[in-house]
């Protein structure tokens, strides 16, 4: 066991000795998480909307003079049938189309309640978000004023929410799970790959076999470091998307954590079987940013949303692991579900570590006889 | 040197698919002894090397290394055996002290026993200045000489030099090989292959290998008086010419 430490310090050291180490360790999941989240905007001004008012009345009116006075909307268009939204949405300029039901004053005032419909632009999703509350909130503003007015009893605008294109606000905060998912493959797999041959090119690999210490310490010692500080970078990039863009985590932290250890592993086996393959560093890192990052971003769900791929690249990105993490982290950050909705993701994930370890066991093994 | 055998090999056999690189060797090697392995690249010496050291497994035959079977107590043969390959063998971004620490820790000697060693080792190299420095900037001889006294700083029974000398000039090779002497007075069996001729002198013993098969095996003298010539490097061009002339 001291000899063990004694290697995974030297490990430590290697890596606190490389500037360009830390930087990819450090650097690069604060700046994509900053850079990610501000290109997000958080907030609307005169974002164009268009109206569908089947209604026409005195309170329908009312309102949509009260949306126009405000700050965050222009009106762009009166529409006159549902045949035209779909092509005000294509003409790119209006974020929103509001739709009064038939007889909305009446029903309001014989029912006390009516429905006004938020159709938003989902391809947008943070926009769509954005829009959508700032016009429920003055919604809400207008039939306050309107029962204080009227001195009765409260009667309310039901609003409802639908998407057009994108339904269910695919990249919503995606980044956050997004880049926890490139920067996890990216740290375990391309550096302990790298760390892992560049001792096979220098030679030392030899030495090291050659030495007391048991392969299976060899490999565990390089990758422990790579262990401790991807869940040092995990817990940053989770603190920084809180602190910098308010995103909460709103299923468990734990949970969240120990998914993102069995994440790690797989990463980790991932490296050390990329490792087995390649004899040199620059081999490792190629065989790392072809194979890896490349179907990271574009396979994984993180830019293009899985359900939207063609026939073949749906089933290609089955088999990318990031693929899976990336709806478990999804499914526990955003939508706050526990184990029981992401179980079978993480069985996948358990198993593609098996196989990666197995893989890697065997091409060792070859390597000796 | 005894006759205390450290190494026994008996019709080592390796193949690597239909290619014999090791045909059929047996020799013993004697504890204290420099035992030289020449040939040319390509006829087997290192395949040799790596299976004593347990880097790889050979496909027949018998080989006890340190009085230990190299099939079942690979893991005691390991502790008696240190190791140093043709490439550089230390770490480039680690000082000097943290090289000799982290190998020292790995066989297993306690820290005090290290610092003690680590300052006698460099006072004997007259390295004492260079302690913390990093070995990335250390000339090449330097660093051969570290690594040497690197691969026996646990008092191993046998250390194996896989080309040790290869690159570096003749003065630090002269100085090397007097360090290797010193290892040998000091009861450490030296295993060591080389190109170089002149080197074959200062060994003990040396085999010629050829085409996976060891041609001749004797004392340097032995060898000249055997095959009439006056130096090794001429017995080496007269029977290990590889049929295929490479």
């Amino acid at each position: 066991m001291k000899r063990f430490i004694g290697f995974v310090k030297k490990e430590f050291m290697h890596i606190f000795r490389d500037f360009r180490t830390l930087i990819i360790l450090f650097g690069i999941p604060a700046a994509q998480i900053l850079i990610f989240g501000f290109a997000v905007r958080t907030d609307i001004k005169n974002a164009g909307i268009a109206v569908l008012d089947r209604s026409k009345d005195e309170i329908s009116s009312g309102l949509i003079s009260r949306l126009e006075s405000s700050d965050f909307f222009i009106l762009k268009q009166n529409l006159h049938s549902g045949n035209q939204i779909d092509s005000s949405f294509k003409a790119g300029d209006i974020k929103a189309v509001l739709i009064f039901e038939d007889d909305f004053g009446k029903r309001l005032l014989n029912e006390g309640s009516a429905h006004i419909e938020i159709l938003a632009d989902g391809s947008e999703p943070n926009v769509a978000n954005l829009v959508t509350s700032y016009t429920r909130a003055i919604i809400n503003d207008y039939m306050i004023e309107f029962n204080k007015a009227r001195g009765s009893g409260a009667m309310v605008i039901e609003p409802e929410v639908k998407m057009y294109y994108n339904p269910n606000l695919q990249s919503q905060y995606m980044f956050v799970p997004g880049v926890i998912t490139i920067i996890l493959v990216l740290i375990c797999a391309l550096m302990t790959s790298v760390a892992i041959t560049r001792e096979k090119e220098f030679g030392t690999m030899e030495v090291l076999l050659v030495s007391p210490l048991k392969p299976i310490q060899i490999i565990l010692g390089k990758v422990t470091p790579y262990f401790i500080l991807s869940l040092i970078d995990v817990i940053v990039i989770l603190f920084l998307s809180w602190l910098v863009f308010n995103i909460p985590i709103k299923g468990s932290l734990v949970l969240l954590m120990l998914e993102s250890m069995l994440y790690i592993l797989l990463g980790l086996s991932l490296g050390i079987m990329i490792s087995t393959m390649s004899k040199t560093m620059q081999q490792a890192m190629f065989i790392s940013l072809l194979g890896l990052m490349l179907p990271t971003i574009i396979l994984s769900g993180f830019i293009f949303p899985v359900e939207y791929m063609p026939g073949i690249y749906k089933w290609l990105s089955l088999v990318i692991p990031p693929r899976w993490f990336i709806t478990i982290v999804k499914d526990i950050m955003i939508k706050g579900t526990g184990f029981t909705f992401v179980w079978k993701e993480t069985l996948i994930l358990v198993f593609m570590t098996l196989v990666f370890i197995t893989i890697s066991t065997l091409k060792f093994k070859k390597r000796l006889e | 040197m005894t006759s205390e055998k450290v190494i026994e090999v008996r019709n080592l056999v390796k193949k690597f698919g239909s290619f014999v690189a090791n045909d059929n060797l047996s020799f013993d090697v004697y504890r204290g002894e420099i035992f030289g392995f020449l040939g040319a690249n390509g006829a087997g010496k290192t395949t040799a090397l790596r299976i004593l050291s347990g880097l790889s497994r050979p496909s027949s035959g018998d080989v006890k290394v340190a009085g230990y079977d190299i099939y079942r107590h690979a893991e005691r043969v390991k502790k008696h055996i240190g190791y140093m390959c043709q490439k550089f063998s230390l770490y480039e971004d680690l000082t000097v002290a943290e090289n000799i620490m982290l190998y020292g820790g790995i066989y297993g000697l306690p820290k005090k026993l290290i610092e003690t060693k680590t300052t006698k080792l460099l006072e004997s190299l007259d390295f004492t200045a260079y302690r913390k420095r990093i070995i990335g900037g250390l000339p090449l001889g330097m660093r051969q000489k570290l690594a040497f006294s690197v691969a026996i700083l646990h008092d191993p029974d046998i250390v194996f030099l896989d080309e040790p000398t290869g690159g570096v000039d003749p003065i630090t090779r002269r100085q090397f090989w007097e360090m290797i002497y010193k290892a040998s007075a000091n009861g450490i069996t030296v295993f060591v292959t080389t190109h170089y001729m002149d080197e074959a002198e200062y060994c003990d013993r040396v085999s010629i290998m050829s085409e996976g098969r060891i041609v001749a095996l004797d004392s340097p003298a032995g060898l000249k008086s055997k095959y009439q010539s006056r130096s090794v490097q001429d017995v080496f061009v007269k029977i290990a010419r590889p049929s295929n002339n490479n």
